[in-house]
């Protein structure tokens, strides 16, 4: 398949544009990464994703696919043949499903709202919700991974695309913050697993350095803070 | 197949929970259905959704699936007969897709535009409104987002549609109409057509009368 048939449009700081391209290489895809600029959009990101304007979006032989889970989804049903992302039992698929929606209604809104936390109250209630979280995944882990090294067992799945996309931003947050949010004391298993997650060959080449997500971070702020021209 | 128990926990006025059994009766399956009192929630439920606490819940041969779109696919994955989602993997992304709309951001908006104070509900109106639209344009031609036959996303947008109509009513704010949005308008017809739908719904009076109890307790 030429590689031009696969495009991926994205951003390298956007946990959610690593989860399609960690799919991808676990199927062994080549794919083109059109990377957007950073406060403005293409016209082929309006074009292929009217309803969000938003990364990361698929566009496989010219037809978008939008909404990271959705694509990785898609990713696992169009290249059947390769590694299965999601477990073949349809329990497992669910409790897989339910835990990515969670990370993504509840987890990962409440690590954002660290950084946007107002007062030492505010900011500290902001991380007992990042920390119990983490608990809660932590226990899906043991569940799910039913021993082995990844939620999705002796391979890299779903859960863990879903999950792991977000290890650069959480250690921004405990930078920022100070504090070590995955720790042994919360969620034992899953600092185990986020040193595996991380030094996987699907995922090594994605996951941005820390300082560097440090520096976008800050940009970032101070972008927010400035007075309006 | 040999026996299978499948309990449903839900709550009779729930549109997530509707969405869930109208699943289970396009499939012919067999469930028990138990109402939750959601002022006084059952030990069962906590201990089957601790996350949320919420219905509806299935409980399948003792296993427990929490949130509707999940227990919808595993609906669909778990008996065969009667697909919900497409086969094509381009079209179940789509499918994915709108169904995720309508959860996300279509019934979170109009249910803001509803239990909104007055200066707040112009805006919320607005965006209700727009996220409406977007449905309204995905649908035109077509009977079924599905193809020929209800799917998951038919059932997801005609229970919403179903829900504002009588929610617009009680609120005495008009959202939809066979004027602004003729095709999600039409669609409603359609839905009173497709008998699975049809008695599901719990009847609009009743909806009418629970609605008016609530927004008089949340002043």
């Amino acid at each position: 398949m030429a590689k031009s048939d696969v495009k991926v449009l994205g951003a390298w700081p956007s946990p959610f544009v690593m989860r399609p391209r960690i799919a991808l290489n676990l199927k062994s895809v080549e794919y083109e990464f059109l990377e957007e600029t950073v406060g403005s959009k293409s016209q082929l990101l309006l074009q292929s994703n009217p309803v969000y304007k938003k990364i990361p979006v698929l566009i496989h032989h010219g037809k978008p696919v939008c909404e990271s889970l959705v694509i990785v989804q898609y990713i696992d049903e169009a290249w059947a043949s390769g590694t299965p992302l999601l477990p073949s039992d349809p329990y497992d698929r669910a409790m897989a499903r339910f835990w990515a929606a969670y990370i993504d209604d509840k987890w990962f809104p409440s690590l954002s709202a660290i950084a946007k936390a107002q007062g030492e109250e505010g900011k500290e209630a902001a991380i007992a919700q990042v920390a119990e979280g983490l608990a809660l995944l932590d226990d899906a882990f043991a569940k799910c991974s039913k021993g082995k090294p990844f939620f999705g067992g002796d391979k890299i799945g779903y859960l863990d695309i879903a999950l792991g996309c977000f290890l650069g931003w959480l250690k921004v947050t405990e930078k920022m913050t100070n504090l070590k949010l995955l720790d042994e004391m919360i969620a034992p298993n899953l600092v185990g697993w986020s040193e595996r997650f991380c030094s996987h060959s699907a995922v090594k080449g994605l996951m941005p350095e820390t300082h560097k997500l440090m520096e976008f971070a800050k940009m970032l702020q101070a972008k927010f803070k400035a007075p309006p021209s | 197949m040999a026996h299978e128990e499948v309990k449903l926990f839900g709550m009779w006025s729930s549109p997530f929970v509707r969405i869930v059994e109208v699943a289970l009766k396009i499939k012919g399956v067999q469930y028990e259905y138990i109402e939750e009192d959601l002022q006084n929630k059952s030990s069962l439920l906590l201990k089957y959704n601790p996350v949320y606490k919420k219905v509806p819940v299935l409980l399948h041969n003792g296993k427990p699936i929490a949130e509707s779109l999940v227990i919808v696919e595993y609906i669909d994955e778990t008996w065969k007969d009667n697909p919900i989602l497409p086969q094509d993997s381009f079209e179940r992304a789509q499918a994915r897709f709108w169904a995720k709309l309508i959860d996300d951001k279509c019934m979170p908006s109009l249910w803001r535009v509803f239990r909104s104070k007055d200066n707040e509900q112009e805006k919320a109106t607005e965006e209700a409104l727009e996220n409406l639209k977007i449905l309204e344009n995905e649908l035109t031609d077509k009977r079924f987002f599905g193809g020929e036959t209800i799917g998951l996303v038919d059932i997801a947008a005609k229970i919403t549609v179903y829900w504002v109509q009588v929610a617009q009513e009680v609120a005495g704010v008009g959202i939809i109409s066979s004027q602004n949005f003729p095709v999600l308008f039409k669609w409603i017809d359609d839905l009173l057509s497709c008998n699975v739908l049809k008695e599901t719904m719990p009847p609009k009076d009743k909806l009418a009368a629970f609605f008016r109890t609530h927004s008089k307790a949340s002043k």
